[in-house]
């Protein structure tokens, strides 16, 4: 930083401080300002709405409804879901990350050393294609592959002489499934960043390897990963961030309310979502929805924290 | 350019990327050829690569004056259009303010938008506000609520402008030019790659949305594409388990596939187009703030 601030010496209105700030440099503000009000709305004035989590909320009063204190949080955490949507969350995100990160790393290492121009540019096209699909599409997807009377999967399972597989009634396959779906929607875009990083290592260091007469796996083992752990680092504890939060995107597209498969495939943004459809009362969804933040807050600046400590290059604030 | 011998192993790795490009690709095969098969082949032989008749009857379906699709195609196109319009223009206004070393409080601003990215309310004070502002059962409920601006999209602008040198700005500034003509005339032409990015982030976003749609429309008229088919697949269900062993004749499979297919046409068209620009933009600055 510490570059030079040529304006400051422009003090004719006489305002100092804040005020003047803001007036010398007014357009500039004045550009930014659309964004700051758009978050202050969606990002800043749904905070209010956090005290809806204490209450029982009527419409009629709003914000200033009855005072219950926890009876929100009891109902959720006396229920059997609140233990089933915890886990599917963090085990699902857990093996996300794990299995994503090795994928797209991977990934991003084959294409680095497939060594022709046009078999790179046609792979990251390829690979990139399926993260611009909507999970609607996906989820049409992969009914045309795991339906039981039409999946293609049932049918190559038939004509081998197997018996037909009925996915969408067996909870005990969704783990893998919904980890493949992820992997294969989300990977090639991952793999994009790390690939990005790894071609802007100095190709010197390569050639020097080389003639010290590095194989090819030395040459990754010493020289690509160490120099990719940081952006693996930042990444990673970007999703830890966010283990907490299930992608009712992904979620509610493929499972929908198929109640067979949710012991399994409910995440907490999906049953937060069903609570308040079911019921109508934002209370018990907003108190779902405030124990997720809160632990999601604390596991971003626990990580962080812990990053810095044992790997400073890699934390991300 | 350094070169590495060729190997065994190149040729391994060549297989291996082969194999997962086919994995990525197949699936949209299957959907089209699925879309072009016709209900029996499908009801009989379940989906394949290679169905035994060929028909264009749901394409036919589709561009039935009655049918609801070019209605929501007009729904989405324009959602998305004037969504990505605004949002890249409020984006690129903070990311080029924060970017900007006059900007005494850049750094709060940063931490402003940063905390909003690590800390959010949850859904149902999202919806509450949506209504509130009015964005309910209208063009409106797809376009403002949470589309519209991101601040991941907002750093990487700001990570862009940071690398055009200083001296540019101050060599305006001398001449006389003000900052909104800065950030218009002289900076926004350099920043076209990385706008790229984001409009294709937005763009994608929008197209690809249903939870707005589930969140906060209720009439039909006003369904998005991804809301309609999100719709159709569940109500196919529900009619073919009234329906149970009669056979039928309306070409349902393929219907739905087709509708998939149009659905993904724009972003197929658009495609190579957008993933140079997607790869370059992402190279700069994506990852450290």
């Amino acid at each position: 930083m510490g570059g030079r601030r040529f304006g400051t010496e422009r003090t004719e209105t006489g305002l100092r401080g804040v005020a003047g700030e803001l007036w010398r440099n007014k357009l500039l503000y004045a550009i930014a300002l659309p964004a700051i009000a758009y978050t202050f709305v969606f990002g800043y004035l749904t905070l209010p709405y956090l005290a809806v989590a204490f209450e029982k909320y009527s419409f009629k009063t709003g914000l200033l409804s009855k005072f219950v204190g926890l009876d929100n949080f009891m109902f959720f955490f006396k229920s059997s879901w609140a233990w089933t949507v915890t886990r599917n969350t963090v085990v699902l995100n857990f093996m996300f990350i794990i299995v994503c990160s090795a994928c797209s790393i991977l990934l991003a290492l084959l294409v680095s050393e497939v060594n022709s121009r046009f078999f790179s540019r046609a792979a990251q096209s390829f690979m990139l294609f399926p993260y611009f699909i909507s999970w609607v599409i996906v989820s049409y997807i992969l009914n045309g592959l795991m339906n039981t009377d039409t999946g293609l999967i049932n049918n190559v399972v038939a004509a081998l002489g197997g018996a037909k597989i009925s996915f969408y009634t067996k909870p005990d396959y969704w783990y893998p499934i919904l980890v493949f779906t992820r992997i294969w929607k989300t990977c090639g875009y991952t793999s994009i960043i790390y690939l990005a990083v790894i071609t802007g290592i100095d190709e010197g260091l390569y050639e020097a390897a080389c003639i010290d007469g590095a194989t090819r796996l030395t040459r990754i083992a010493r020289i690509t990963l160490p120099l990719l752990l940081p952006t693996v680092c930042i990444l990673t504890l970007m999703d830890i961030g966010r283990i907490f939060y299930g992608d009712f995107g992904m979620f509610y597209a493929i499972v929908r309310d198929n109640g067979t498969l949710m012991p399994i495939t409910e995440v907490i943004d999906t049953y937060v979502y069903r609570v308040f459809k079911t019921t109508g009362d934002p209370g018990v969804s907003m108190a779902i929805g405030l124990y997720q933040s809160l632990v999601g807050f604390a596991l971003v600046f626990g990580s962080n924290w812990m990053t810095r400590r044992l790997y400073p290059e890699g934390a991300l604030f | 350019m350094f070169v590495r011998r060729a190997t065994p192993g190149l040729y391994a790795i060549r297989l291996v990327l082969f194999f997962y490009a086919l994995v990525c690709v197949l699936p949209f095969i299957l959907i089209l050829v699925t879309s072009f098969a016709t209900e029996t082949s499908v009801i009989r032989n379940g989906y394949s690569f290679f169905p035994s008749e060929l028909s264009l009857e749901a394409y036919r379906m589709l561009i039935n004056p009655s049918s609801s699709l070019p209605g929501s195609y007009a729904v989405s196109s324009f959602s998305t259009l004037v969504g990505t319009l605004i949002g890249v223009a409020i984006t690129y206004g903070a990311g080029y303010t924060l970017a900007n070393r006059q900007c005494k409080y850049r750094n709060a601003l940063a931490l402003y938008f940063f905390v909003t990215m690590v800390f959010s309310a949850g859904m149902v004070p999202w919806y509450m506000v949506s209504r509130a502002l009015g964005c309910y059962d209208n063009i409106w409920a797809l376009i403002v609520p949470s589309l519209m601006f991101s601040p991941f999209n907002m750093f990487l602008v700001r990570n862009f402008v940071r690398e055009i040198p200083d001296s540019l700005n101050e060599s305006a500034r001398i001449d006389g030019a003000n900052e909104f003509l800065i950030a218009v005339r002289i900076y926004f032409p350099l920043c076209l790659p990385v706008l790229a990015t984001i409009t294709l982030f937005y763009a994608i976003g929008y197209w690809n949305n249903y939870f707005n749609a589930v969140m906060l429309v209720n009439k039909p008229e006003l369904f998005n594409l991804q809301m309609l088919l999100f719709k159709i697949q569940s109500e196919i269900k529900m009619l073919s388990s009234v329906a149970v062993g009669v056979t039928v004749n309306p070409p349902r499979e393929s219907f739905k596939m087709a509708t998939c297919v149009v659905t993904m046409g724009p972003i197929i068209l658009l495609y190579p187009f957008l993933q140079r620009y997607f790869v370059k933009g992402m190279t700069v600055g994506a990852v450290k703030g």
